[in-house]
């Protein structure tokens, strides 16, 4: 048996994770929901093995692949033409395609500083990126899927699943950027 | 041929998703020999890379 309060404590990362991948913060709060129902029923084919964290993740991920699966196409997406279009990032770059500023060194993002500070980033720069971008940054980068799933999931080309990769480490990057060295840029 | 920083940063993202074919190795390669801003842009990606799979893990 599961204890509800170990459940209850693992909530709130189960709603950032839906969230990412969701950017509706009632369909995430109704998929974790169906998430915690699935654990509650299977209890059993919990074996401890693994963190109560990374069995519910699995379920989580599960859930999320499906409803996108079912109904995301319908719901999802912008024409994919802008989406795939990386004409965004043209004044980060010279006409002859060198880049405009220099690339400086981030000074202080240790790695465990960068991942306890991911979700907080992602969110705030996700809500400028287009929806297929940041669900394929999710997939990828949050989820570990591999391209060719990532196409399948999106109903995109590989080609154009790499530009919407691109685009999305491009605007993370910023917003990293900007968070570490408290610039923005034009 | 040479690619410029533009073109070697869609190579370092597509590098981090698959791997590169030779052609596209090589002129990388070559192009991180010679360009510290892409070195950096590359690291960059990696730690971004590195710190949204320890998020997606839940560490």
């Amino acid at each position: 048996m599961i204890a509800h309060a170990d459940l209850e404590a693992e909530l709130p990362y189960l709603q950032r994770y839906a969230l990412a991948q969701l950017r509706d913060r009632d369909a995430a709060n109704d998929i974790v929901q169906e998430t915690v129902l699935a654990a509650l029923e299977s209890g059993d084919s919990f074996s401890g093995k693994s963190s109560l964290r990374t069995w519910l993740t699995s379920i989580l991920r599960f859930k999320l692949i499906d409803r996108l699966r079912r109904k995301g196409k319908e719901v999802l997406f912008e024409s994919l033409e802008d989406e795939t279009d990386d004409s965004d990032f043209d004044g980060l770059f010279s006409k002859d395609g060198h880049w405009q500023d220099k690339i400086k060194a981030w000074s202080g993002p240790e790695e465990s500083l960068m991942s306890r500070q991911f979700w907080e980033v992602f969110e705030r720069c996700s809500e400028v990126m287009p929806r297929r971008t940041a669900m394929a940054f999710v997939m990828r980068e949050v989820m570990g899927l591999e391209i060719a799933e990532i196409c399948n999931n999106l109903d995109v080309t590989a080609t154009n699943c790499s530009v919407l990769l691109y685009r999305a480490r491009m605007s993370l990057r910023e917003c990293f950027e900007i968070r570490w060295t408290g610039e923005a840029k034009a | 041929m040479k690619i410029n920083c533009r073109q070697a940063s869609r190579l370092i993202s597509q590098g981090l998703d698959q791997p590169l074919n030779q052609w596209q190795y090589v002129r990388l390669r070559v192009h991180l020999w010679m360009c510290g801003n892409c070195r950096q842009f590359s690291h960059q990606l990696q730690l971004l890379q590195q710190a949204a799979r320890k998020a997606g893990r839940g560490e």
